[in-house]
């Protein structure tokens, strides 16, 4: 095993784990505290796989910016137990079926995909997540999809101006 | 010495850099806080601290001493992880920081080369940005932890202040970075080495990026995250003993790795001014070491300057603050984007 090895287990390990408990916390704001150890370990993936702007960004956006929203959210609505709606056992264990099911199609697709099961994932080397490569990549190959966004960002932005003035 | 396909000794070096740049930045901060005090006890014509040790040098060992040794109080309705949570992360995000700032030149010991830089990283500032949206979590979690509408009200405050002033000093830094045309921090250091400090051509940058670091370590005129006289106290209000400590503590760790972020930005880092470095490298490690020297007299300024500030200025209102970051900081600094982006293209031409 070498270290790179070691360090993807415990960093899988630790994005399962937190994963859990996200759903399985009582407490939403525990959710959220855990959501962003999630997110933590996924920025470890993209360093092992030598995308240290990924990795930032990812940390800056949704463990920086996203997450904290979602705090101001639900530290201001206050919610516990008692005030979240209560499901009958029928529709949970309806639930339960689903998901099974969900998961049953999900790992056979992966399973059959050829591009997956041929295709390796690069450690500690390729430089294509690096910020140099990923900024030519953005501004040359994918520059109208990439402005698309950012118009459906302004517009996002000039909407919830419009929420916010509505008296 | 290698295991596991690990340079051991590489990791020992680095183990060993990491505990001297906490240690020292520690150490810095706990004479921040008496420097603080016989600022304030300066501009406003009085002695100060003087009873611990000669001139009083010992007073923040009294004070840590004093508040290790008082009673630790957790609100019976809080949430006890997280209210130990939160002023251990707000201690941590401030202490991460120190990892991407290059202290000085390479030093020569035991026959190896060793950067004075934890880990030069190519996305440097942008680690630093991660690293301070982080610090939002020790304000809300400390605040909504102790269970007390005062506390989540002022850690609301505070993080709304941090978020908004995060904006405006990541557009002055693009402006900066548009001319360095790198994100690694060693890199920018040794731009302005081999030319000018980066002031020079972005004083409006330097301008923006120093009132929000203002801002993001909660100090005066910004400092509504602590109002203790008007505001009932802040997110802090139930801590007490040396938690609080950690999180007022955490402020001048926050101080000292701005300034020493807005040094290494804008006024050359270890760069010695008027000075020739390349032409002296017959100096060897003293050269290092007379670099550290200068990043240390860039930074005391820094903090002096911080704390002029603070007993200068009065606090702002709220709106003002929040009028003066997404208003008038954030148009600015988009302005001084532009302008700079349009030079640096007819440059080029």
């Amino acid at each position: 095993m070498t270290a790179t090895e070691i360090l993807f287990w415990l960093l899988s390990a630790l994005a399962l784990f937190s994963a859990v408990m996200v759903l399985i916390s009582k407490n939403p704001v525990h959710s959220v505290l855990w959501l962003i150890v999630v997110f933590f370990s996924i920025s470890g993936h993209y360093i092992l796989l030598n995308a240290q702007f990924l990795a930032i960004v990812n940390l800056i956006v949704y463990a920086g910016a996203i997450m904290v929203l979602f705090l101001f959210v639900i530290m201001l609505m206050n919610l516990n137990s008692n005030t979240e709606p209560q499901r009958n056992s029928l529709v949970k264990l309806a639930g339960v079926v689903a998901g099974c099911l969900l998961l049953t199609v999900m790992v056979s697709a992966v399973r059959s995909a050829g591009e997956i099961s041929k295709s390796q994932a690069v450690m500690n080397e390729g430089d294509i997540g690096l910020i140099q490569n990923i900024g030519k990549v953005l501004f040359t190959d994918y520059v109208v999809p990439f402005e698309i966004s950012s118009v459906l960002f302004l517009s996002a932005m000039v909407g919830a101006v419009v929420i916010g003035k509505k008296e | 010495m290698y295991l596991l396909t690990v340079d051991w000794i590489l990791l020992l070096e680095k183990l060993i850099l990491i505990a001297i740049v906490v240690m020292a930045s520690l150490l810095v901060a706990m004479y921040s806080t008496y420097a603080e005090r016989k600022i304030a006890a300066f501009m406003q014509d009085r002695i100060g601290p003087n009873r611990a040790g000669p001139f009083g040098i010992l007073q923040p060992l009294a004070d840590g001493g004093k508040l290790f040794f008082k009673e630790e109080i957790i609100p019976n309705h809080s949430n006890k992880i997280l209210f130990i949570l939160g002023p251990s992360l707000a201690m941590l995000t401030a202490m991460m920081t120190c990892a991407v700032v290059p202290w000085s030149g390479d030093i020569n010991l035991f026959g190896r080369t060793i950067p004075l830089q934890i880990a030069d990283v190519n996305i440097g500032i942008l680690y630093v940005f991660a690293v301070v949206s982080l610090g939002v979590y020790g304000i809300m979690i400390g605040g909504w932890s102790s269970n007390n509408k005062f506390s989540l009200l002022a850690a609301l405050r505070g993080a709304s202040q941090v978020i908004s002033y995060e904006l405006a000093m990541g557009l002055s830094l693009i402006a900066l970075l548009m001319m360095t045309g790198s994100l690694s921090l060693k890199t920018i250091v040794e731009q302005q080495m081999a030319s000018h400090w980066n002031v020079l051509y972005q004083p409006l940058a330097f301008l923006i990026f120093f009132v929000c670091a203002l801002a993001e370590c909660n100090r005066t005129p910004f400092d509504l995250a602590e109002a203790e006289s008007e505001l009932n106290m802040g997110y802090h209000q139930e801590y007490s003993s040396m938690k609080l400590g950690f999180y007022l503590f955490a402020e001048y760790v926050n101080m000292f790795i701005s300034s020493a972020i807005m040094a290494t930005l804008f006024f050359g880092g270890y760069d010695i001014p008027f000075f020739n470095e390349s032409a002296h490298t017959d100096w060897g490690n003293w050269l290092a070491v007379a670099g550290i020297v200068c990043f240390m007299i860039k930074i005391s300024i820094f903090i002096f300057v911080f704390m002029w500030i603070r007993w200068t200025v009065p606090r702002f209102r709220y709106d003002q603050l929040m009028n003066l970051g997404w208003k008038k900081l954030i148009p600015l600094a988009l302005a001084n984007m532009l302008v700079t982006g349009a030079v640096i293209l007819w440059m080029h031409k």
